[in-house]
């Protein structure tokens, strides 16, 4: 699935010192270097440009000619987005439901591995015991477990429960005289998923900024008696609130971006499935209808567009920021 | 798998063939026969009524209908299947008056990972109420594994009364009958422009011979006669083993088709290999594809909904699929009109020779239950009623087996209608989507992926028979 | 005006589910706090490792577990049947492995390479943060989305027709009048797929990359141009050692991510012409052909195959530890 690729975060390095000084990046500069950095920026940013155009072309423009034909005949409706969003008559139904559900999925499932995240990596980083090393590395290495062979056993605990011998570790959940798992149709099942499968990654990268905040002021509040439940709560979670935020930011855009994970644990309908879902079921329905597929794949992507534009600052932020050796 | 087995659900046939069938069986000479459908009906409706029982039996007005099905109210089931929006909504309208008037509230979803979604939430503990399933062979599959519950009494009283014998065995593994047909599709139609016909100076084929006549005529009026498209997402190859079916029935008939099915014929035979060298003499012929895409490569990379869209535009002549194609016309002309005079129409794609009489190939699906709760049960003997099949099929675009829908539900001249005509002709030799039939592993998979290789990479047709024997699982 | 008040009732559902979540977790703190003396550090570890510990037991240990000892069994896995889905794999999969092993060089190298150049560009330019918002911005778009974008750029017509897709259409403005139809287009088409592989993840690398450039301590740099070294130089012997660490983390993270990568593949071609990759192999065995045998067995060798990137991962961690 779409995990690892967006799974893959950037963490804020806390920063050393300086930037390379201005002279040096003076002589390192050049017209020929700006001009490769546009071309690139502009090669990757046509072909969601293609999209964007495609669906607010008519059905006929779309579907017989390119798109980059629209800047010599610039038709331009918002009859596909009305269609997509709303429901009409080639697509009935419309997206709205699927959009809440994805803002009920994401956000949950964004900070709850977080929080779990950042207690373990404090454990790891700053609560001795012996097998400090040997437990962050097994976690680490458990990013290559991939994660469609942990769909079914899962799905097996959420809806049968789950024991070793007689010692129970998951309640069978089961409606009494019922088929039917309690959680069925909730979103509990997927928030749980998704913090399971998020776990390794957020782990190894908030503890490589947890474990790099300056000993000495772990030391010194140890010394006045500060327990390990202060210390997380009123030294380390505000100083790694960049490297948190940027994190966040990226569960959250997975999340939203996951299809398989949501279809096994939540079901594709309306009362929970997830955009996506209904991106998928569009494309395979309309095979024909590109300025409808579009537009719905537009909506889909708008929100992590505006999520990650709007706090994109900040997240850039974080990640010069965290200068905390000073 | 998914939009495609979607398309096939979506597309429903013939049962107006297995209505007759069954008429004249019953009309014909065997009372003792009459007397035990009788009796099903029956026993369906005093099942029905001993559940009913259970309520309260109070009947609303407008709900009499449904008094049998009465006693679950304040229940839900739900339903998994491939098939989509907008044939989502006709469901939900065909069965919106069983829903108010037995308070038994179907939650229906669709999804195009159907195939892949169902075992896992079955094994997983998480299985629907009610599945429909498009594939036998997968139904025989999800049995192996103990998911599905027997048909209900009732379920099989409403079948036996009022389905071919034949339609029966699909739903059946072993001796244990499963899962009711819902709908069913024609899949021997060729989609042509009447309008574009007229206008060359044509008239549709009505044997083998003459239907490559034509085509030879339009290769020599510039026109290329023939499109085609298999891409499908998951899916992608499953259109090629259509065309492939279409072969070997008209080829060999029946008996050999059934054996080719159970691999008692191998997939590398010589009889396999010349219908495939048929094959290529018309799908994979230069001269006469890929009409409005390109060279015959594209066939593997256009999708098959967008097939036909040459066929209006008179840039390709004509386009093996299945009835349910009549739904796509208007995707490419909102105004395109489905009519023997109109843009777009269906012939029968003839037979080959006089030894296989009318042959047709077909699909459906099936409704398997995993619960065995009343309200699951009313649910699957509703859909298994002739109430509910000549409620839907007036919905159009729909085809039901059930021989208690009246033919004149039908919307005359419509495909439905046509493909009506040719599945109730007694004569006629029906199978069942081989692909469908066999085991997963070639029929949802080598299969799909090699005939994709035979079109795109030119595969030879022994590397790919070979391999799709290869495929076939051991025991 | 119903869609509105669900949309409120799924949002309150969830807001709801946040905070049950962070009251648990004060009450487990709180009592955390509570014990004192000797028992202080094993209960502050219970609390703060337990939950991940559990978590990740169930959902990924224990699942792995299941998987290799599946892919030693049969299509139903009812019985055991030695090596045979193995051996399947290494008789008829070969092409598969080394596409696999293709992407493996060719899309982290690439995605790592391109990144660092444009960190390295980018350091030293105006509205720096627009041209990364630009080339980060496919990140946030999910695989069904980026499939129906780049279908719009691979998308072949008849030449003689107005061309639909854009690469179509600028091979045949820059005179090549019959293009190639790119998705069949083997074995160029792998590389075409990589293109979207690199086109997601270029972003990730130069925004990590930059970040690290811009930790270079000033002083390091100064003292280099002093000693002469300007251009390729500073780069080869100040910037790239400096830096290594890093690089390093974004081409092994890549390198997994790319492994496991089946959905550009699914959604683009499913594996057809000649394009297929162990994940989307794995998956089609286990979910579309039902044989859980074979599709452990796939996930195995995928495993194993990134167990050596996690061990030198490890190593170079190691080190950057015990130097801490």
């Amino acid at each position: 699935m779409s995990v690892e690729a967006h799974e893959v975060v950037v963490m804020p390095q806390p920063e050393r010192s300086e930037s390379i000084p201005q002279a040096a990046r003076r002589t390192l500069s050049s017209p020929w270097a700006s001009a490769v950095v546009v071309g690139i920026t502009i090669l990757w940013t046509v072909p969601t440009l293609g999209l964007l155009i495609t669906s607010l072309r008519p059905a006929a423009d779309a579907q017989n000619s390119g798109w980059w034909t629209f800047f010599a005949n610039p038709a331009v409706t918002l009859s596909n987005y009305a269609e997509v969003i709303t429901g009409g008559a080639t697509i009935p139904g419309g997206i709205t439901p699927y959009f809440w559900n994805s803002f009920a999925i994401a956000l949950p499932a964004a900070i709850f591995p977080l929080v779990i995240a950042c207690m373990a990596a404090y454990a790891l980083a700053w609560v001795p015991f012996k097998w400090s090393t040997g437990v962050f590395f097994g976690i680490f290495a458990l990013q290559v477990v991939p994660l469609q062979m942990a769909l079914l056993p899962l799905l097996q605990m959420f809806n049968k429960g789950w024991s070793i011998g007689p010692i129970p570790i998951f309640p069978d959940l089961n409606k009494p005289g019922s088929e039917q798992s309690l959680l069925a149709g909730t979103y509990l099942p997927l928030w749980i998923a998704h913090t399971m499968f998020a776990l390794p990654l957020a782990i190894f990268l908030i503890h490589n900024f947890i474990a790099q905040l300056p000993r000495e002021l772990m030391e010194a509040a140890r010394v006045d008696g500060a327990s390990h439940f202060l210390i997380f709560r009123k030294i380390v979670l505000p100083l790694a609130i960049p490297a948190i935020a940027s994190f966040a930011i990226f569960q959250f855009l997975w999340v939203w971006n996951d299809l398989l994970v949501a279809l096994t644990f939540a079901g594709g309908t309306p009362d929970v499935a997830p955009i996506t879902a209904y991106l998928a079921n569009i494309k395979g329905t309309y095979g024909a209808q590109l300025h409808l597929i579009t537009a719905g794949a537009f909506v889909a992507i708008i929100v992590p567009l505006i999520v990650f534009f709007s706090l994109q600052r900040f997240f850039v932020k974080g990640l010069l920021a965290g200068s905390v050796k000073g | 798998m998914t939009a495609l087995k979607r398309r096939r659900g979506a597309a429903l046939i013939a049962s107006g063939a297995a209505a007759m069938m069954l008429l004249a069986a019953c009309g014909g000479d065997s009372s003792s026969e009459t007397t035990a459908e009788e009796t099903a009906a029956e026993t369906a409706a005093e099942t029905a009524a001993e559940t009913a029982a259970e309520g309260d039996g109070a009947v609303a007005a407008g709900c009499e209908a449904y008094a049998a099905y009465a006693g679950s109210e304040g229940t839900s089931v739900s339903i998994f299947t491939s098939i989509l929006p907008p044939e989502q909504q006709k469901f939900e309208e065909a069965w919106a008056e069983f829903e108010s008037c037995t308070g038994i509230d179907i939650v229906y979803e669709g999804s195009d990972q159907f195939e892949a979604q169902l075992p896992t939430r079955i094994a997983g503990g998480n299985a629907p109420d009610i599945a429909f399933i498009p594939q036998p062979g997968l139904l025989a599959k999800l049995v192996e594994g103990g998911g599905p519950v027997p048909a209900p009494e009732s379920v099989v009283a409403n079948v036996d009364s009022y389905w071919n014998p034949a339609w029966k065995s699909y739903g059946t593994v072993g001796d244990t009958f499963y899962a009711a047909p819902l709908g069913s599709n024609m899949k021997s139609f060729v989609w042509y422009s009447p309008k574009k016909f007229a206008e060359w100076g044509f008239e549709v084929p009505t044997t083998w011979e003459d239907m490559f006549a034509i085509s030879d005529a339009m290769v020599d009026a510039g026109v290329k006669p023939w499109c085609g498209g298999i891409e499908s997402g998951g899916a992608t190859g499953w259109a090629a083993t259509d065309w492939l079916e279409q072969i070997m029935l008209r080829m060999y008939g029946g008996e050999t088709y059934d054996k080719w099915v159970s691999n008692e014929l191998k997939f590398n035979s010589p009889e396999v290999t010349a219908a495939m060298d048929t094959l290529a003499s018309w799908m994979k012929n230069p001269d006469y594809v890929n009409g409005g895409f390109g060279n015959v490569q594209t066939i593997a990379t256009t999708a098959f909904q967008d097939a036909g869209g040459p066929i209006l535009a008179g840039e390709c002549g004509m386009l093996q699929q299945a009835s349910f194609y009549g739904n796509f016309w208007v995707n490419f002309n909102p105004d395109a009109t489905v009519a023997p005079d109109g843009d777009a129409y269906a012939f029968y794609l003839p037979a080959m020779n006089d030894d296989v009489a009318q042959p047709v190939v077909g699909g459906g699906e099936f409704v398997a239950a995993f619960a065995n709760r009343p309200e699951v049960a009313a649910v699957q003997t509703f859909l298994a009623s002739p109430e509910f099949a000549t409620a839907k099929v007036k919905l159009g675009t729909w085809v039901s087996a059930n021989s208690g829908v009246p033919l004149d539900a039908y919307v005359p001249g419509s495909i439905d209608q046509l493909s009506a005509q040719y599945l109730t002709d007694l004569s006629g030799t029906f199978r069942f989507d081989a692909s469908d039939l066999m085991p997963a592993a070639v029929g949802a998979g080598a299969e799909w992926t090699e005939m994709t290789a035979w079109f795109a990479e030119d595969k030879s047709t022994k590397d790919v028979l070979d391999a799709i024997q290869a495929a076939w699982p051991a025991s | 005006m119903n869609e509105v008040l669900s949309g409120a009732a799924k949002l309150s559902s969830s807001f709801l589910a946040i905070i049950v979540f962070f009251a648990l977790i004060l009450v487990v703190f709180f009592i955390g706090s509570r014990f004192r003396g000797r028992l202080q550090s094993p209960a502050a570890l219970v609390i703060f490792l337990g939950p991940a510990v559990i978590l990740l037991l169930i959902g990924l240990v224990v699942p792995a577990i299941r998987t290799t000892a599946g892919s030693f069994q049969n299509a139903a896995g009812t019985e055991f049947i030695g090596a045979a889905n193995y051996l399947w794999i290494f008789e008829n999969k070969v092409p598969v492995l080394v596409n696999t092993l293709l992407w493996l060089v060719i899309a982290p190298l690439a995605s790592t390479a391109l990144g660092l150049t444009l960190a390295l560009l980018l350091d030293r330019m105006r509205r720096e943060s627009v041209a990364k918002s630009l080339i980060f911005m496919p990140m946030a778009i999910s695989f069904v989305g980026a499939g129906i974008i780049w279908g719009l750029i691979y998308e072949y017509r008849d030449p003689s027709k107005a061309q639909v897709g854009l690469l179509s259409q600028l091979a045949m403005w820059v005179g090549i009048d019959d293009p190639p139809n790119w998705i069949l287009w083997s074995p160029f088409n792998n590389y075409l797929l990589m293109a979207i592989m690199i086109w997601i993840q270029v972003g990730f690398a130069m925004v990590v990359l930059s970040a690290a450039i811009k930790a270079i301590p000033g002083d390091v740099v100064e003292a280099a141009e002093l000693d002469g070294a300007t251009g390729w130089k500073l780069f080869s012997r100040v910037t790239i050692p400096m830096i290594r660490a890093t690089l390093i983390v974004v081409l092994v993270t890549i390198m997994i991510a790319v492994l496991k990568i089946f959905d550009i593949v699914r959604v683009m071609t499913n594996g057809n012409f000649g394009t297929q990759v162990v994940a989307n192999e794995m998956y089609a065995q286990a979910f579309v052909q039902f044989d859980v045998g074979r599709g452990s067995a796939l996930a195995v060798v995928l495993f194993v195959a990134v167990v050596p990137l996690i061990i030198y991962n490890v190593v170079q961690l190691r080190k950057e530890r015990s130097i801490r």
